[in-house]
Formats: C-alpha cells, structure tokens, sequence
C-alpha cells in the first residue's frame, strides 16, 4: 500500500473539485436559459402553457434529480446516442435547474400586488409594456436572493453525478477512499470542500435576501 | 430507428417493487418522526438556549446544508466505520436522512417560533404557565402550523433523496429498480417505473401530512 | 355604584417606592400604592406616563430596579421562576390585544391554564369553562375558534380565561381600546359584574364615565409618578393639581 499524506488527497480532491465547478455552471447557465423559455410560456396568457409548464415543474420536482440521471444516462444510450457523461450530466441537471428556476421565478412574478397590473393595465399598457416596464423589473430585484441560494442546490446535486461515473469530488472521493483506506478523513475532506463552495453562497444569498427586505420595510 | 419498450418484464417483478416502496416509505417516516423530533429542540436551542448550545445547532445545520446528501450518507456508512462506529446500511440510511432532514427542518420550524407575537408568550406567563408549557402549547402549535406547508415540502423533497440510500444496498425503490433491472437488463423501463412510482409516492404524501398535520400535530 | 371597601379589609397589592427603567429611562420614578381586597384601582393618564408598565410590573412580566411589590404579603422574587408562577396564579391579566391563543378553541383557551397549571381534571376544568363563558355571555361558544368571534367577544373569552385561574387581583391594560366603539359596552358590563362581585381590579382605562361610575379609587399618573389619588369624586370634582385638570379637560374636546 501507498502512503498518501493528507495533502495528496485534498490535491486530488481538488483536482476533481473544478469539475463539480464546471458542471454547476453548465446546469446554472442551461438551467436558467431553459427556465427563462419556461417561465415566458408560462405567464404567456395561454391556459394550456401553464398546464404543460405545472406539469414540467411538478414532474422534475416529484422525482429524484438520481432517478431523472440515470433515466438521462441510459434513455440516451437506449436511443442508439452513445455520449459521453459529460452529455447526461449536463443534460438532466439543466433539466432539474430550469424546472426549479422557472418555478422560483413565477412565484417572484405572482408576489407583485395586484394593483401593479390594475394600474398598469388603467394606464392602457400593452401586455408587453406591463411585463417589460412594470413587472418584470420588480419581479427581478426579489428573485435575485432566492436565485443565488438556490446555486447551492445545483452544486450539491452535481454530487449525484458521480452515480452515472461522472467523475467530480465526490466520485474522486470515492475512488481515493478506496485506495486510501482513509474514508473517514477523505469523505469528511470532500464535505469540507463542498461546504467552502456552498457556505459562501448561502451567506451571500441570506445577505442579498436581508438587505432586500431592509429595502422594501 | 424504433425502441421496443417492455414494461411488463419490469412489472412481473412487482412484490420487488413493492418491498422498495415500503422501504422508502419506512425510512422517511422513521425519518420524519425523528426528524422533526430533533429539529423543534435544535430550533429552540437556536432561538432560547444557552450560546454555546445555540452557536453548535447554528454550526450543525449549516454543515448539512452546504453539503450534499450522498457525502452525509457516505461519510456516515464509509467514514464512520474507520472512527469504529460501523452501521448496517439501514441504520446508515436512516442517520443520515434524519440528521438531514432535521437540519433543514430547525431552520424552517425557528422562523415559525420567531413570528410568535410577543402578546402571545405574555399571556401565558400571566397564566402562570411554566416556559416549557408555554413553548410547547401556546409557541409550538401555531407555529408548526405557519410552516408546515414548508416543511411537507422539505419531507418530500428528503424522501425523494432516499433514493441516493440504494447506493449503499439499501433496498428501498430505487435500490429495487438497480436489482430489476439487472435480472430483465430492461434498464431504461426499470427507472421509468421507478420514477413513475416515485412522483406518485411524492403526491401520496404530500396529501396524507396535508392531512395529518392538521388533526394530529398542531390542532385544527 | 362605586365599590365600598372596609378600611380593615386585607391589602392585596403593596407596591412601595418602585423604580423601573428602560435602559437609561426612568419611566416609574417612585410609585407607592397599596390596593386592598374588593377595591377597583382605575389608573388614568396621559398615554407615556408609565401605566402599562405599572401594570406588567405587578405581575412580573417587567423587571423593576428599585423597590418592594407584595401580593398577598408575598414579595415578588423575579429570579425565583416557581415563585413567580405561584404569585401569577394570584394575578390575572387581560390585553388590550386579546391575546387568545389562535390555535385552540375559545373553551380549549380557558381551559390551557387550569388542567396545565393547576392539574384540574378535565371534565373539571370543562364544567368551569362552561360555567365562566356563561357568565361572560359567550356559552354557546365554546366551540368556536377566536378568529370567528368580534373583538368584544374576543375580550370576553379572555376574561373568562384569566378568571379561570381564580386569581386575586385582575389587572386590565385598556382592555376596549382596540375596540370598535359599539362593542365597548358588552366588556365594560362585563367587568362591572366582576366588581360588584367583590374581585379586585386595577385597570387603566380611558373610560372616564366608566371610571367614576365602578371605581373605588381613582390614581391619576403622571410622568413616571402617581400625580393625584383618591375617590372619583375628588379626582373628576374636584382635581387638584393643574396637570390632572389640564388632562381632564384634554378629554372633553
Ligand atoms: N420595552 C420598552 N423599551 C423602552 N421603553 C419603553 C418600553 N416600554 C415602554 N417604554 C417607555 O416607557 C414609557 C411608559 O410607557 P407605558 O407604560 O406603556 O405608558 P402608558 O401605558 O401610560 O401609555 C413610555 O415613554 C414608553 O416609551
Ligand atoms: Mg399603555
């Protein structure tokens, strides 16, 4: 057996931590553009949108974000796409993070007072010139505390992509541990790297959230 | 290019299927009751207990928070053994799950004791009632029912996350479609089902504590 | 009528030379009042002078820095978390808020207290709750939960919840200030029942009518002190010091 000191092992860690920091972005950045074309189909004044988008959100948020890699990872693979991990990963975790974005930020949009559209539509704006100038713009400025916490969720969910043999921190902790035999000190450095991605973050959101509502008081 | 799907192979397993439902099931109640068992004391320590008490919750639940599950899990069923602490995998499981769960769970239930007015707690103090019995029947019950919406939400949400248990041979659904699926290699129809059984699971129990919570944890 | 007391009737409340700050406020600057058995203390005053916490200091709900408070001859230890509980069972309260517990039922309200604190058996405690809603003029609302009853049935739930401790003393802090003025009268009624009754009351009230007409005695405060005492005659007759006339001719326009 190989002796491994305690820096060879965060220095892997981390090696691998930058993918679980690529992948984040992948499925923060898809996440949002799909959420976006999700959350205008949705206040579109169109019933049958917002059925199909309750269904969406409902389907991603009633099931394991495990059960909707796996079913990423070998649908792909069932329809003759041989991909790479990176594909899956990538594809169902933006999948999980629209689903969870749009739904954030139409409850920003149904948080704005009735009165906001009454006055806005007396004013004969367009349904248009009202998202655009009256909502959309106050709708913003609350959705922006919940949209960074949840950042923290997408991180810790990339975790799950280990699963699918994606290798991240928590699939390198995994293979070190084994080769180690070290697994308290390893998985207990993995956590450790995860809560100085994550603690970060949810400090900053709980700040944006507070000096928001110093703001609105 | 057509992709023949075979459901059936998948569902003549179903007493598997059905051993996985229960298993989840079980380990989220066991989980819950624990659960939330743990996080209205962490939530009082955080918002009425003594500082050091108050600083180590307050510590506890942003661990938990700013980690993911499947390293909780891990640490618990691979690293804990090496500290001479070995767990079978349902033991393992239900740790975690409730140690997870309760985390979230002190941070939800101390804003519902922080929304308590004042009046309130003045009133029962002028019924001579003890600090305890005020906490536990005038502050608790309005406060659970403030936020219980919140925390079914979070009860679903660490029921879904059991599946990750499977990973360490705990034979809850997901567990059961990894088996299945390796007996039929209908892998693709295994997870669908499972997933199927999992969003129905989700809309069952959000329904059933809509309805217990009501009658048998805060009063109507 | 206004309440008659024996002078030999045994004294109640005892508060001599209380001091009470907030920080580096003094708001009660000396405050010596002895209320006896059957007496019915209104405290009146301009909103500030110090009458609510006055009040909350008699049952502890505030600390105080300097000075004695008896009830019932015993001291009031704050310190002392068991003796505090024993001297609430001799004092009631009731809110200018309600403040019913939101959760329970108007009879699960009055009965919280007597099976939690006085381990009544609950058939017991039922029949009390029963008979004190009654007496109240609430009996068919036992069931009820508060948020379906009016404010001046709210007030009265809470009446019968403070009487179900059987204290000694009731204090009441403008107990229909929050109010719509024609539900005053169904709570006044109420504790003018009680007075004659023989409870002791001390209230502070901006009824003035209601004052002179229940009172035994009257306390006017001002500024942190108990400015002016005595029977309602003397006090809304004949005021003494130009800050009570000043404050009772404030009312009239
Ligand atoms: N919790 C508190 N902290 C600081 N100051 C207070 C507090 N409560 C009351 N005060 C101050 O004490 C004074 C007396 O208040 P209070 O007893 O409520 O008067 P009243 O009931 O006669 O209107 C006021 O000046 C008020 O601002
Ligand atoms: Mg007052």
């Amino acid at each position: 057996m190989v002796d491994f000191t305690l820096w060879d092992i965060l220095r892997n860690l981390l090696l691998a931590a930058r993918w679980t920091v690529v992948l984040s972005l992948i499925a923060f950045a898809g996440g949002g553009i799909v959420g976006l074309v999700l959350l205008s189909l949705r206040l579109w004044r169109e019933r049958s949108f917002a059925r199909l988008f309750n269904g969406y959100v409902g389907l991603f948020q009633g099931t394991p974000l495990l059960m909707q890699l796996f079913l990423s990872y070998f649908g792909l693979r069932l329809f003759g796409i041989e991909v790479s991990v990176w594909v899956s990963a990538g594809l169902a975790l933006t999948l999980y993070t629209s689903a969870f974005l749009a739904e954030i930020w139409r409850g920003c949009v149904a948080a704005i007072p009735k009165g906001q559209w009454e006055a806005s539509t007396s004013l004969a704006l367009s349904f248009y010139e009202q998202m655009r100038y009256v909502i959309l713009p106050q709708a913003l400025r609350i959705a922006i505390p919940p949209t960074v916490g949840f950042a923290v969720q997408v991180i810790k969910g990339t975790a799950l992509a280990s699963v699918i043999g994606f290798v991240e921190l928590t699939r390198a902790g995994n293979m070190i541990a084994n080769v180690t035999y070290a697994p308290f000190t390893v998985f207990a450095l993995v956590g450790m790297c995860y809560f100085i991605l994550c603690y970060p973050i949810s400090l900053y959101a709980r700040f944006l959230e507070r000096k928001m509502n110093a703001v609105r008081r | 290019m057509t992709v023949q799907l075979d459901f059936m192979a998948v569902l003549r397993d179903w007493p598997m299927l059905v051993t996985g439902v229960v298993w989840t099931l079980g380990l989220t109640a066991v989980a819950v009751v624990l659960g939330l068992l743990v996080a209205v004391f962490c939530a009082w320590a955080r918002a009425n207990g003594p500082r050091w008490l108050a600083f180590v919750v307050g510590a506890y639940v942003e661990l938990i928070r700013n980690t993911p599950f499947i390293v909780q899990l891990f640490f618990v069923f691979f690293g804990l053994p090496a500290a001479g602490v070995r767990l079978s995998p349902v033991t393992a499981s239900l740790l975690a799950l409730t140690l997870n769960l309760a985390a979230y769970g002190t941070e939800i239930i101390r804003a519902g004791l922080e929304a308590t007015p004042r009046g309130q707690i003045e009133a029962g103090l002028s019924l001579a009632m003890s600090r305890v019995q005020i906490f536990t029947h005038v502050i608790l019950p309005p406060a659970l029912k403030k936020v219980w919406p919140a925390l079914v939400s979070q009860i679903i949400i660490v029921m879904l996350g059991s599946a990750v248990c499977g990973q360490i041979a705990t034979r809850e659904l997901s567990y059961a479609a990894n088996v299945i699926s390796a007996s039929t290699f209908r892998t693709f129809e295994s997870y669908i089902v499972a997933t199927a059984i999992y969003l129905g699971l989700a809309w069952a129990v959000r329904r059933a504590l809509n309805w217990v919570g009501p009658r048998f944890i805060f009063g109507r | 009528m206004p309440s008659v007391v024996e002078a030999s009737a045994p004294v109640i409340v005892d508060i001599a030379g209380l001091h009470k700050s907030y920080g580096d406020v003094e708001v009660l600057k000396g405050i010596d009042l002895r209320v006896q058995k059957g007496e019915v203390v209104c405290i009146i005053g301009k909103s500030g002078s110090g009458k609510s916490t006055l009040l909350r200091c008699i049952n502890g709900l505030e600390v105080f820095q300097d000075g004695g408070l008896t009830v019932d001859g015993r001291p009031l230890l704050h310190d002392n978390a068991a003796a505090m509980r024993d001297l609430r069972q001799r004092v009631g309260m009731i809110f200018q808020s309600f403040n019913l517990f939101p959760h329970l039922t108007v009879g699960a309200n009055v009965m919280l207290a007597p099976t939690l604190v006085k381990k009544s058996a609950r058939p017991d405690a039922a029949a009390q709750a029963h008979r004190l809603l009654d007496r109240v003029g609430l009996a068919d609302k036992f069931d009820a939960m508060p948020d379906q009853l009016s404010g001046g049935q709210q007030q009265r739930v809470a009446i019968a919840r403070a009487l179900a401790m059987e204290p000694a003393v009731m204090l009441c802090d403008e107990i229909t200030s929050a109010l719509d003025p024609e539900l005053v009268g169904e709570v006044l009624r109420v504790v003018e029942g009680l007075a004659n009754e023989g409870m002791t009351l001390i209230m502070v009230t901006h009824e003035m009518a209601f004052a002179r007409k229940v009172s035994s005695r009257v306390v006017f405060m001002h500024q942190g002190r108990v400015h002016e005492i005595g029977t309602p005659d003397e006090l809304f007759g004949a005021p003494k010091t130009p800050e009570l006339q000043q404050f009772l001719s404030s009312l009239h326009n």
